[in-house]
């Protein structure tokens, strides 16, 4: 009697299961499907369609490693674009999440008309960014752009932003800046998290704001800051719409990013099979990056208990 | 301890410094607005002199009409909108769908399968850009909509993420009850979870349109036709002149962006409190 009982639970256990089962694959199978269909399937291809020749007009030869080869040694854009591309991100990064963060830290707080600040610090991102790409383009004309205007207002010479080599990577640098609403959005969010608690105790023993800011909000905020990081970095490598809009990866290349090299190799010289290869290094390269950002900052992250 | 007037005292000084921090830095990332719909107006004689004309003597509003005419804009506003509302379908459909799943039900994979959403998320856009060209090229889908159209009903890593957080929030008691009421999975799914999710599908709803509207990169690989681009890539008319026709640029780049403006105004409060009510916790 006790045994047919026990089979009965676990057959009606296993149905359950069976139909858990069942229904989340059902659920989940728009997504795990387009997973498969629309990136899993085209990365292997274009893993296949780098190691060899391909460019849409001919028949395609295997040709093994050589793309690679190419790419990482005679092929003269790519050094340019690295650079380039690790350049703009050295400057974007940091100054984005220190705007980012001083912002949020002026909006964390219950105050008249907070919210339309808020939606005034975020209205950037959401205008297109061909429309910005444009505006800026203006601003940072060199004769009588509202940069060099405002400078020249106050006795200064501006430089001539966007055509001038020197300094046509500092102004997307700078365009970017305008685009720290996204970044202070998701730091609100992390500063809204902090109990008010922590702040109050502190209050009360008469601790400072500077030592409260780097004792209290820096720490709990860690986890924050390190996601907007990991996602700066991984957004700043593929910088490449503002470049091709505003200076076409000029002047003399150098606002050619990798991405924007990888985007000219695809659809201008229609090297498929290149540009594959292009894809797969920054894959990987993103991929040993995220990991060096992990090691090297994660310990420091502080996750409340 | 500080006696209670020189405290009150330096309460008051830290908000007015706040305040003219919070007002200086709102001016500045104003001002490019300011610019644009001050060049949007301007007689072209104005543009390109010093000192600065801050505002136009005469506010040209025939700039306008003549800005919508550099290019094909009811046609590009009629296509943007169909792929703003195809998508809409797509992303809202697929990302609850998948949110539950990941939410509420138990099932085996299910923590593998998150990890590897959340890994999707930190893939460069970069890396798929052209191995999907590929593939769509391959299906014979190059030229037409169906590139831009049917990835969303595949859902987005984010959106997931977002929509699984909220439903997380919603007490277990209230599917429970209908369990035992009989309810399937889908009407406990369509009955009751959806309505009560409405701000965090309409912080969706919001992304998935500012993403189509916005598009750029899009129109510009799988689209060759002039007259089935986009409004956002229909700036691209202005690129090439901008030199001379500024005024016109400012223009056409205001009225792409009114669309985007005016709704993000309209469900704001939906949107910065539904990405801080999510949160990153958990």
């Amino acid at each position: 009697m006790n045994g047919n009982t026990q089979m009965k639970g676990v057959v009606r256990t296993t149905r359950r299961r069976l139909r858990g089962a069942l229904y989340g694959y059902l659920f989940i199978a728009p997504w795990l499907i387009g997973l498969f269909i629309f990136t899993l399937y085209p990365m292997i291809l274009s893993l296949y369609y780098s190691f060899k020749n391909y460019n849409l007009a001919n028949t395609a030869k295997w040709i093994g490693l050589t793309n690679y080869k190419i790419l990482f040694t005679s092929d003269p854009i790519i050094p340019i674009s690295v650079y380039n591309t690790l350049y703009y991100a050295l400057l974007s990064v940091p100054l984005n999440m220190i705007i980012g963060i001083l912002i949020a830290l002026l909006m964390n707080r219950k105050m008249r008309g907070i919210r339309l600040m808020r939606t005034i610090f975020y209205l950037p991102n959401v205008v297109s960014i061909a429309a910005v790409a444009m505006l800026w383009h203006l601003i940072f004309q060199s004769n009588y752009g509202l940069l060099n205007t405002v400078l020249r207002l106050i006795g200064i010479q501006g430089p001539n932003w966007l055509t001038d080599p020197a300094t046509a990577k500092i102004s997307l640098v700078i365009m970017n800046c305008w685009n720290a609403g996204g970044a202070m959005v998701i730091y609100l969010a992390g500063l809204q998290g902090i109990p008010r608690i922590y702040y109050e105790a502190a209050e009360m023993d008469g601790v400072g704001p500077i030592r409260k800011f780097f004792s209290i909000t820096l720490p709990l905020l860690s986890p924050t800051i390190f996601f907007n990081l990991i996602m700066g970095i991984i957004g700043a490598l593929q910088t490449f719409t503002p470049a091709l809009i505003m200076t076409e990866g000029g002047p003399i290349n150098s606002t050619t990013f990798y991405v924007l090299a990888l985007y000219r190799m695809a659809f201008r010289n229609t090297q498929m099979g290149y540009a594959s290869a292009m894809a797969w290094v920054l894959l990987l390269a993103t991929l040993l990056l995220t990991l060096l950002v992990f090691r090297m900052v994660g310990r420091k992250v502080y996750y409340e208990a | 301890m500080m006696s209670p007037n020189v405290r009150k005292w330096r309460r008051f000084i830290g908000k007015a410094v706040v305040f003219l921090l919070l007002a200086l830095g709102a001016a500045i990332y104003l001002f490019p607005f300011f610019w644009m719909l001050s060049t949007s107006l301007k007689d072209p004689t104005e543009i390109n002199v010093y000192p600065p004309v801050w505002i136009p003597s005469k506010p040209r509003w025939s700039n306008y009409a003549e800005a919508l005419s550099y290019f094909p804009f009811l046609r590009y506003l009629a296509n943007t909108l169909y792929l703003v509302v195809m998508n809409l379908i797509g992303s809202l459909l697929s990302s609850s769908l998948a949110a539950y799943a990941f939410a509420r039900l138990k099932w085996p994979g299910r923590d593998f399968w998150f990890a590897v959403l959340i890994g999707t998320m930190m893939l460069p856009g970069a890396v798929t850009m052209v191995p999907q060209f590929m593939l769509f090229r391959d299906l014979g889908w190059l030229n037409s909509y169906l590139p831009l159209i049917v990835p969303s009903f595949a859902g987005n890593a984010f959106n997931i993420f977002l929509l699984r957080q909220f439903f997380r929030t919603i007490p277990v008691d209230l599917s429970d009850c209908a369990k035992l009421d009989g309810c399937s999975e889908f009407r406990i799914f369509g009955q009751i979870l959806i309505p009560l999710c409405k701000p965090a599908l309409a912080t969706i709803a919001i992304f998935s349109f500012m993403g189509t509207w916005n598009d750029y990169v899009g129109p510009l690989i799988y689209i060759n036709d002039n007259l089935r681009y986009t409004l956002s890539y229909g700036l691209r008319a202005f690129q090439l002149k901008s030199g001379s026709i500024w005024h016109l640029t400012m223009a056409a780049s205001i009225v792409v962006a009114i669309p985007t403006l005016a709704v993000f105004f309209a469900f704001q409060r939906y949107f910065i409190e539904g990405i801080t009510l999510t949160g990153m916790k958990g």
